[in-house]
């Protein structure tokens, strides 16, 4: 039975891509035997699998996801940090400092307060419960300098490149430390102005031309070109 | 003094703005105007001015009113002060309310409102300019607006509305063969499922009319899909030819 859609092709809700023999995807749906796209996003065809890349959406939190976030208040046991998403996260004190809250601590807001950025990691989320998150681990904690740029959550993994390709690629030529937070935040710490400029620079250029092929090749050249002039 | 009522339909068959009964008005949509919204479009059918943002999957507030299976969608249809010639109050009428709870339920079915429980998608629809026809092109455009948004959708809704003006069946009234015409019968169509998610009549039709006049507003509705789906395609395509056409020129 026919496929209707290329690879790579853009498609928009409702829109079919294909009939009969195939599976749906990511951001596809079925309905009497044909298969039609939820979103506009890029069809991808691999096998007998048709799915859409979404080219815009809200960052739904999934177990494991590295995410940076803001803290925006503080409850008795712990602090509410926006990330980005329809839910707020819940950092509980053991999740922040590997001990249990006790009195003594004093007031939370000398650990955290309202306003700092955090880079924390999704321990618990599922329809019932607000995403639980943890800052105990490698590279997880408050954040000490550097910048947060805004990415459509739905284009982190084209930033990241099949298998960190793309990401690597701009960490080489800069120098940067860049930290990729699933829910569409990213953290660029650098010594030189100037490669800090280069990487939003190439962020922008992710966040508008995620659709078109070749990025990777036309970053590598912004970057170089950046660096010469 | 005796008045004389305007003829809509002239000796040739033609309406008061000049098209033919089965011709829709001239009509533009943009995709993604506002930064502020998550999801934004703009109509202009005729004369009717449009504009949509829609925000969300959000936060609810308060939050008792989120319900534990699926978001909650709020809509508000509203026009603005000076979309009229008379100067219309700001505050929300009774038909204002009317028509944003018919418009969500127009727009409720294509959603997959479950992928997002315990949140709310805010749709908010401001004419304006208004010369007939706002409701349904505020849905045309609010489909838009929500697929921008990248809200799951099941299909786009496309909206139009057929009437009776000097006895003919005519497609995508303005506001004077409303106002004077016979009857008015606004439809949403989903082409995904071939079924209306709005129907509603204003005046009367015998049973023959209504399932011509049905008809015509079905296909009037597939034009306007069409166009839907050009105005979402059309803002990626353009980068796209513009970063293609940069690459030849580096090239040459």
């Amino acid at each position: 039975m026919p496929l209707h859609v290329e690879h790579k092709q853009l498609v928009v809700p409702g829109e079919l891509l294909a009939e009969g023999d195939y599976l749906p995807g990511d951001n596809t749906y079925m309905a009497s035997g044909k298969i039609y796209s939820q979103r506009v996003g890029l069809a991808e065809v691999k096998g007998k699998k048709v799915s859409v890349v979404a080219l815009k959406g809200p960052y739904i939190p999934k177990v494991g996801d590295l995410v940076i976030g803001q803290v925006v208040g503080i409850t008795l046991g712990g602090w509410l940090v926006d990330i980005n998403s329809p839910y707020t996260a819940i950092l509980s004190v053991p999740d922040a400092i590997g001990k249990p809250f006790s009195p003594e601590l004093g007031p939370l807001a000398k650990i955290l307060s309202i306003g700092d950025t955090i880079i924390a990691k999704v321990i618990a989320f599922d329809r019932t419960r607000d995403p639980s998150l943890t800052i105990k681990g490698r590279g997880l904690g408050k954040m000490e300098g550097g910048v947060v740029v805004d990415l459509a959550p739905t284009k982190i993994p084209r930033l990241i490149g099949r298998k960190g390709s793309m990401i690597t690629m701009i960490k080489k030529l800069t120098g940067c430390e860049i930290v990729v937070g699933q829910n569409g935040k990213v953290l660029i710490r650098g010594r030189n102005p100037k490669m800090v400029e280069l990487v939003i620079g190439a962020i922008r250029m992710v966040e508008e031309q995620a659709h078109i092929p070749g990025l990777t090749d036309r970053i590598r050249a912004y970057i170089e070109q950046g660096k010469q002039g | 003094m005796e008045t004389v009522k305007r003829k809509l339909i002239d000796e040739n068959g033609l309406r008061v703005d000049g098209r033919r009964p089965d011709e829709l008005r001239p009509i533009k949509m943009k995709v993604g105007l506002l930064a502020n919204a998550d999801g934004s479009a703009y109509i202009e059918q005729g004369k009717s001015k449009i504009i949509v943002a829609v925000y969300g999957p959000r936060e609810v507030h308060p939050k008792h009113i989120g319900l534990p299976d699926r978001a909650i969608i709020r809509c508000r249809y509203h026009m603005a002060p000076f979309s009229t010639t008379e100067r219309k109050s700001p505050a929300p009428s009774r038909r204002e309310i009317e028509l944003s709870k018919i418009i969500r339920e127009a727009l409720e079915p294509v959603i997959f409102s479950e992928y997002y429980p315990r949140s709310m998608i805010d749709i908010f629809i401001e004419v304006l300019q208004s010369d007939g026809g706002t409701r349904c092109a505020g849905i045309t455009a609010a489909s838009l607006a929500l697929a921008d948004a990248g809200i799951p959708l099941k299909d786009l809704v496309a909206a139009c509305a057929v009437g009776k003006v000097d006895g003919q069946l005519v497609v995508d009234l303005n506001d004077e063969e409303d106002k004077e015409g016979e009857a008015d019968m606004p439809l949403a169509y989903i082409p995904a499922f071939n079924a209306a998610s709005l129907l509603q009549m204003d005046g009367q039709l015998t049973e023959e009319e209504f399932f011509k006049a049905l008809e015509m507003g079905k296909k009037a509705c597939l034009k306007i899909y069409e166009m839907q789906k050009q105005a979402l395609k059309e803002r990626y395509l353009k980068i796209k030819e513009s970063v293609e056409a940069g690459e030849e020129n580096q090239e040459a």
